[in-house]
């Protein structure tokens, strides 16, 4: 496991099993981060409090957060990308959310 | 802290009138009644249903001998099925003032207000020159609730709502948290905090009878804006909501309207018993808030990441802001900033330290901010729930 890997300062480690960590500010589109050790371009804004793969997470692969499974992934998530519910579904109930297209654009907070 | 002493020996800190419609067709008697008092600890509360519903009545009951309340007004129009008499009768043998104005037998609309404005006038009075005496922080109850939870509530405002109870369990208080619907994924770990082996097992049903419930339903208990937020599913908002509990050994499950028999932490169950039948469990943050407050709680810790603005009618409602942007946003109506957390610039034991000293405040007279802009949130519907056995008492 790449611990002790540099990592972006605004991406928090809640436990030391997760394969997320979390945005403690908004992260900006096109910024290159940082994540533990490996390298990735953002292609849309995220927005405090949202995860970012530590590294590449397979389809089906727990997404693990507190130290905990809080779900699975629905495809292939690479190392530096937003993980949410475009690509991870809820072991229990499905997640309902409302699409605005800003969100993917950055324009929404 | 100074509270006010009721005949029941329990200690309120505050010293509210509750104006109670027994059914929405007195909703507007009621809240005109209480509009010209604003500002003086006057609150509407009530229930629109026209049919029966013990759930409803044990709430109100528990509702209007609560501690905060010194007097209550009933208003029905006088058709309505909800038993008026054996809510008045409860509420005199708490030793509470009680009228019941019949919106048909007083002469309609206009009759009534004035009616009832007499006596909150003369109650307010009376209760306005009423002594208080020494309370101490144990003979606190203390609730705790999550709304417009976000990426940043499991981080920073609800560990620290935990570090208050905690804090707050150790002064002898009794402190309530909730919502087994947002406990899924939880259950075992929470399950091993149980005084006894048979109580973790009542804990963990108590979350399977939640996601059973919710399942029917066809949506867990999560809001667009939670996704909005950063939460990807039920399960990460449960491990973030769970936080709240703090550290303590949960000592009994409690459902609405039982009061914790003495102090330690207590899980509220909120989902109904027996099949699925009136909807959803809660259908917002203020049913939540009013179970609690059912439970005797004296203030309700809220805390928030995407930004609610409520209170409560009879009991203040301190609001945590767990993200920074959010506080920056809407700081008028947050008592406290633990979004501080998320940028480095205090800890969880800071902010859980703020919290219980923020609580103590409260019965020296402080207000919080919801109650500065007139929040008087107030919403109950139909329930049922069988009582709970000797098992979820286990020190009782």
């Amino acid at each position: 496991m790449p611990m002790g890997k540099t990592t972006d300062q605004r991406l928090l480690l809640l436990h030391e099993f997760d394969n997320v960590r979390v945005a403690t500010s908004r992260l900006h589109a096109g910024e290159h981060i940082v994540i533990d050790g490996a390298s990735a371009l953002l292609v849309a804004d995220v927005p405090i409090g949202h995860k970012l793969a530590r590294w590449d997470i397979e389809a089906n692969d727990k997404i693990v957060k507190y130290g905990a499974p809080i779900g699975v992934a629905t495809t292939r998530i690479e190392v530096g990308s937003h993980v949410h519910v475009h690509n991870v579904r809820s072991d229990y109930t499905p997640t309902y959310h409302l699409e605005d297209v800003r969100i993917r654009s950055g324009g929404a907070s | 802290m100074r509270g006010y002493l009721r005949a029941d020996g329990r200690k309120g800190i505050r010293n509210t009138i509750v104006v109670v419609y027994l059914v929405e067709c007195a909703h507007h008697v009621a809240r005109e009644i209480v509009t010209s008092f604003r500002d003086r600890d006057v609150h509407v509360i009530g229930f629109p249903g026209c049919y029966p519903n013990s759930y409803a009545e044990t709430m109100l009951e528990r509702l209007c001998t609560h501690p905060n309340v010194g007097a209550v007004l009933l208003v029905s129009l006088g058709c309505e099925s909800f038993n008026k008499y054996k809510l008045a009768q409860t509420v005199r043998d708490s030793g509470r003032p009680v009228q019941t104005i019949v919106i048909q037998g007083s002469g309609g609309t206009r009759k009534s207000i004035t009616e009832g404005q007499a006596f909150v006038a003369m109650q307010r009075a009376r209760l306005d020159a009423m002594e208080t005496v020494e309370m101490g922080n144990h003979e606190l109850i203390v609730g705790t609730v999550c709304g417009g939870s976000d990426g940043t509530s499991g981080i920073t405002g609800n560990p620290a709502a935990g570090r208050a109870f905690d804090l707050l369990v150790d002064d002898g208080a009794a402190c309530i948290f909730e919502e087994t619907g947002e406990l899924i994924g939880c259950e075992h770990i929470m399950a091993d905090r149980a005084l006894t082996p048979e109580l973790g097992a009542i804990l963990e049903a108590s979350v399977a009878k939640a996601a059973r419930y919710y399942a029917a339903l066809g949506y867990g208990s999560f809001a667009a804006g939670n996704a909005e937020g950063g939460l990807t599913t039920i399960e990460e908002k449960s491990m973030g909501a769970y936080a709240k509990s703090g550290a303590a050994p949960i000592s009994g499950l409690i459902k609405p309207g039982d009061i914790p028999p003495r102090g330690g932490l207590y899980l509220l169950d909120v989902v109904p018993d027996g099949e699925v039948r009136w909807g959803f469990p809660n259908i917002n943050d203020n049913a939540e808030i009013a179970e609690l407050i059912a439970c005797g709680s004296h203030a309700v810790l809220f805390v928030t990441g995407r930004g609610s603005v409520v209170g409560s009618a009879i009991s203040p409602v301190v609001k945590i802001c767990a993200n920074p942007e959010t506080y920056r946003r809407m700081g008028d109506d947050m008592d406290v900033d633990a979004g501080r957390i998320m940028e480095g610039k205090a800890t969880l034991d800071q902010v859980g330290r703020e919290i219980r000293d923020l609580v103590v405040a409260l019965g020296q007279g402080q207000r919080t901010r919801s109650e500065e802009l007139g929040h008087q949130e107030f919403i109950l519907t139909y329930k049922s729930f069988e009582p709970i056995g000797p098992a979820c008492l286990p020190a009782a």
